[in-house]
């Protein structure tokens, strides 16, 4: 987000996304808060994807951390369903943190597309666990979590579990702006643009990198202890191939570095897949023609669609002008 | 200046549209209309059986032009993918924006456990009508006020398939399931009634569900065991028989129902002729009411009815006397389930009623693959012919409600396999 | 657990590896010239094992259908290439996702077209008893695969060694830049790299389709397992496909008979320890 327009839309944008939605019908308060829920993750890929230049396939591995921390912590220990609701979105982003930390220590060695198989198989092997692992996670029926925590305020009423989410998501993406208008945020961009030249200058572009990777990580353990009991079920399903490469077309149709394209993709995925998908019967043509389109027309996702307005328009201003010079040279 | 604006407040409006468009979008309920809700695999691995569910629902539906005694039936399908948590997340669906009255369906045991949390959280009627996990209806049934199935327990029909394969003369047998909870239950019914009368499992082994190559498991079978016990679901079952034909065995087979179901019964070959399974319903069973069932489903969809459809249909046949009773209003969620738990009908299986834990007491067959023909068609195909009725059978067979509700529920080691080298 | 257990289960390993060998060596060609993780590699498996099965309602010959179902398939490889792929020029992160998106529209498209059924491929009596050598039963089938992919990797090896086509494939692999600088007509063999390899699925897919079956969700089923081929082989070399397809075929095989438990880790978890060693994998190169 370059300008100040820009930041005044997206706060519009979230002050309208905060009045309207608790007015709206009971399901579409669920799916906006999925959507929430999704755009965590989505902005959590587009620090490695957008800013760093690091397309990771496997970014459902953290949200699965997280969300079966919280489903067995809930369940198996009784732990998390008070005020220590609180401490478990600690330790789920802890977890995910922590996992992207010993995945990373073999994922960043390798770039591009070299990246995107190890991260693939990093994330598999999660699923792997989480299928077969029986004892732990309840294998292929996965854990089913009680009702949601009350502390004051009763987190089972849909309307407030979405303020809750609605606020993570906002800290969520206040502390990753700053993060990536920071010097260190500028590093990565350096890194994704020219990354042997940051280390001619004496960048530690391992280190960067890594360090972005469990940043990822962390914030992907977030969505996931969110989305646990937004679902109420935690499943290896969730923890699919199918699940990181939607993360994947969310930044992408959105926009790639750009933190908000992620959220705003996360928002027409969800529609797709769960609203759409209810009313027409074949909208997977319609989830693949988006992505095929995506990818043919718009490089900079949704979010570069005003770029490219104003650049067009720049440019036959430009050549309206260089015709009245000519005119005028006459 | 305007696509300024537009930029400024452009998301805002159409945020709000949309919201509004969508609240207002909902269902306005005519008092005389019943709207169900209906989640099945309409994509993905068992999207055929997704499909065969929703027929024969549908079919009664036909029957009966829609109406339930002057209900007007308002029947929503919802593609569940056959992964649990989208059901989840479909099921909100229907009950928050579609405002069914009771939503049915789901195929797998973990969707059945998956859609219960929701039936008792969202306060609306879930039959199970397929699920068969069996602590829907016994040990966490207490969880579970507004779930009631029409269906079946997956150890149900094995408790008296293991009495049978003792009379059959087996002493040792080897088990091979799919790795999940049906698997578990299935197995564990068999072995539970099979090592009373005096025989003995000598083997477990839980490939994952969805496995289609069995070149790890076969070799490992035991030799000296009388007979092979199979579960298996889906793809499973077209894979299974003809790659233990290929390794040379020619042991005797017996299955759990869903092995040698309706529904994969058509691609099979000789290679299953004989195996012998147990569920409480065939697409064989002789009676009138079943071969008019088989005639009318085959003549509208082109296949024979498996239990998948079997079961939907006679559910919609419970709902319809529930109504017939209340003379075509919605009684309520707490109601209905009173109501529909005292139904005692003839259908297609034979006849139903619930037990007090809100599961069906029902005939169990054994049954045979035969190669014949049946109702008069012409083309001798495979059938699965009923050799043995067990009438009136629940899900706790004769071992008692509390005494069953002591044990551990079927698992992957229980009952222990003792007998296991 | 005696010598009759382990032969057959290497047995079985080798077929089911003879059987991913198929698949992923064409996924590692792709990988190796145009630098495109093609993700729509399992569609092409199954969309091969559906237009064999069609093939055979119609003609019922399956002799025909296997050749028939991985030319049909090689023409859609063909034209993807050229129509969507191509315009993106060198954009490995985008053509990827390009691939994607066809893979969902092609599962959509296979739905449409043959259902929903779990479907089987009946091959001919030939192929359909077993083998027997010293009391040890060999399916014909697996035997048949083992055959194929031995024919295959041998027409393949000899393409790449002793033909012009596959010397100047050797070289876009090996750089590309220096091939069209040699005047290598690198857009022409990426086309043919493509076609084949969706040519080795979809041939894959019609022989596998009476192994596995075939229906809706294989095509994302096979896939991870035939990127592990692939990652352990190494991007890009047919030695490697070769190798990587045995060892996941054995791994697989093993893993499951003597540690069901944990079967699926003891198939990721080595392809994560060679790529920490060696990202390239075993045989790649970069």
């Amino acid at each position: 987000m370059k300008s100040r327009r820009g930041l005044l839309t997206v706060i519009g944008l979230l002050l309208a996304l905060l009045i309207i939605t608790p007015f709206a019908s009971s399901y579409v308060i669920v799916l906006i808060t999925y959507a929430l829920v999704f755009a965590i993750l989505a902005m959590s890929l587009d620090i490695l994807l957008g800013y760093t230049g690091l397309p990771s396939l496997g970014q459902a591995a953290y949200l699965g951390m997280g969300a079966y921390l919280t489903a067995i912590l809930a369940t198996q220990y009784d732990f998390g369903l008070g005020w220590s609701f609180w401490v478990v979105i600690l330790l789920g982003i802890l977890v995910g943190a922590l996992t992207a930390a010993f995945f990373g220590l073999f994922a960043i060695r390798a770039t591009g597309v070299y990246f995107l198989m190890i991260t693939l198989a990093l994330g598999q092997c999660v699923w792997g666990l989480a299928y077969r692992w029986n004892s732990v996670t309840g294998g292929d029926n996965g854990i089913n979590l009680p009702p949601r925590p009350e502390f004051g305020i009763d987190l089972a009423n849909d309307v407030t579990y979405f303020y809750v989410v609605f606020g993570c998501f906002v800290v969520s993406l206040l502390t990753l702006y700053i993060l990536v208008k920071s010097p260190f945020g500028r590093s990565l961009e350096g890194i994704r643009e020219r990354e042997p030249r940051m280390r001619i200058l004496g960048y530690n572009t391992w280190l960067h990198k890594y360090i972005a990777f469990v940043i990822a990580g962390g914030y992907g353990g977030l969505a996931g202890v969110l989305w646990a009991h937004l679902s109420g079920l935690v499943s290896p399903g969730d923890v699919l191939l199918t699940t990181s490469v939607d993360a994947l077309l969310m930044v992408v149709l959105g926009g790639p570095g750009t933190l908000v394209g992620g959220a705003i993709g996360a928002a027409v995925i969800v529609f797709l897949r769960d609203y759409l998908s209810t009313m027409l019967p074949w909208w997977q043509y319609v989830l693949g023609g988006v992505y095929v389109l995506t990818i043919l027309y718009l490089p900079g996702g949704l979010m570069g669609i005003p770029e490219r307005i104003r650049h067009r328009r720049a440019r036959s201003a430009s050549q309206g002008e260089t015709k009245k010079l000519k005119s005028a040279s006459h | 200046m305007i696509s300024r604006l537009i930029g400024k407040f452009g998301w805002k409006l159409m945020l709000g549209c949309l919201a509004v468009g969508m609240s207002v979008s909902q269902a306005a309920g005519a008092a005389a209309e019943l709207r169900i809700g209906f989640l099945a695999p309409m994509t993905g691995i068992f999207a055929q059986v997704g499909k065969d569910m929703s027929n024969g629902f549908q079919m009664y539906l036909d029957e009966v032009g829609g109406d339930f005694a002057g209900a007007k039936v308002n029947f929503i399908v919802e593609d569940n993918e056959g992964k649990p948590p989208v059901a989840v997340r479909k099921a909100e669906k229907l009950i928050r924006q579609d405002k069914v009255q009771m939503f049915i369906g789901g195929l797998l045991a973990s969707t059945g456990y998956a859609l219960a949390p929701v039936s008792t959280r969202l306060k609306t009627v879930y039959i199970a009508s397929i699920p068969a996990a069996d602590d829907l209806t016994q040990r966490e049934a207490a969880k579970y006020p507004y779930v009631i199935r029409t269906g079946w327990t997956s150890s149900q029909p094995n408790h008296p398939f293991g009495e049978w394969a003792c009379e059959q003369g087996y002493k040792r047998i080897v088990a091979i399931a799919a790795d999940y909870a049906f698997g578990y239950e299935v197995v564990g019914g068999f072995q539970k009634a099979f090592e009373s009368c005096g025989g003995k499992i000598i083997q477990k082994i839980w490939p994952p569900l969805g496995t289609k190559d069995f070149g790890p498991y076969i070799p490992t079978f035991k030799k000296d065991a009388d007979a092979i016990f199979t579960l298996m679901v889906g793809p499973m079952s077209l894979q299974f028989p003809k790659q233990l034909a290929n390794a040379g065995i020619k042991k005797p087979v017996l299955g759990g129902g869903t092995s040698y179901d309706e529904f994969v019964l058509p691609s099979m070959g000789d290679e299953v002729l004989g195996h012998v399974s147990a569920l409480q319903y065939s697409a064989a069973l002789d009676t009138p009411k079943n071969a008019a069932f088989v005639k009318k489903y085959r003549e509208k969809y082109g296949k024979v009815p498996s239990y998948y459809s079997e079961s939907n249909y006679t559910t919609a046949q419970m709902i319809h006397e529930v109504f017939k009773k209340t003379k075509g209003k919605w009684p309520g969620s707490e109601k209905f389930i009173e109501m529909l738990s005292a139904i005692k009908l003839d259908t297609a299986r034979g006849p139903v009623y619930l037990d007090d834990m809100k599961n069906p007491v029902h005939n169990i067959y054994i049954r045979k693959v035969e190669k014949r023909k049946m109702f008069g068609y012409d083309k001798d195909e495979l059938w699965n012919t009923v050799i043995k009725t067990y009438p009136n059978v629940g899900q706790f067979w004769k071992y008692g409600k509390t005494e069953f509700l002591k044990q551990p529920v079927y698992s992957r080691d229980y009952p222990p396999c003792k007998h296991c080298e | 657990m005696n010598a009759q257990f382990w032969l057959i289960q290497s047995f079985n390993g080798i077929s089911y590896g003879a059987l991913l060998f198929l698949l992923a060596s064409g996924l590692s060609l792709i990988f190796g010239v145009m630098r495109i993780v093609n993700l729509a590699h399992g569609a092409y498996f199954l969309l091969g094992g559906y237009v064999a099965l069609s093939v055979i309602w119609t003609t019922g010959s399956w002799l025909l259908a296997l050749p028939v179902a991985a030319l049909a398939i090689a023409a859609v490889g063909l034209v993807m290439e050229r129509v969507f792929l191509r315009p993106l020029g060198f954009d490995p992160l985008r053509q990827v996702l390009l691939t994607v998106g066809f893979a969902f529209v092609f599962q959509q498209a296979a739905l449409d077209i043959w259902g929903g059924d779990n479907l089987d491929i009946n091959p001919p009596d030939l192929l359909r008893g077993s083998l027997v050598i010293g009391g040890l039963y060999l399916p014909a089938y697996r035997i048949f695969m083992i055959c194929m992919a031995g024919v295959m990797g041998l027409i393949l090896w000899l393409v790449m060694e002793k033909t012009r086509m596959g010397a100047m494939i050797r070289a876009a692999v090996d750089d590309s830049e220096m091939a069209r600088g040699v005047g290598i007509n690198t857009s022409r063999v990426s086309m043919f790299i493509f076609a084949l390899g969706a040519f080795l699925a979809a041939l894959g897919g019609a022989i596998g389709g009476a192994f596995l079956g075939i229906y809706p969700g294989l095509d994302f089923e096979i896939l991870p397992i035939a990127f592990a081929v692939v990652i352990i082989g190494g991007m890009g070399s047919l030695t490697g496909a070769a190798l990587g397809s045995l060892i996941v075929g054995l791994a697989d095989n093993f893993g499951r008979a003597l540690f069901p438990e944990v079967s699926y880790f003891t198939l990721y978890a080595p392809m994560v320890l060679i790529l920490a060693v060696k990202p390239t994998g075993l045989f790649g190169r970069e």
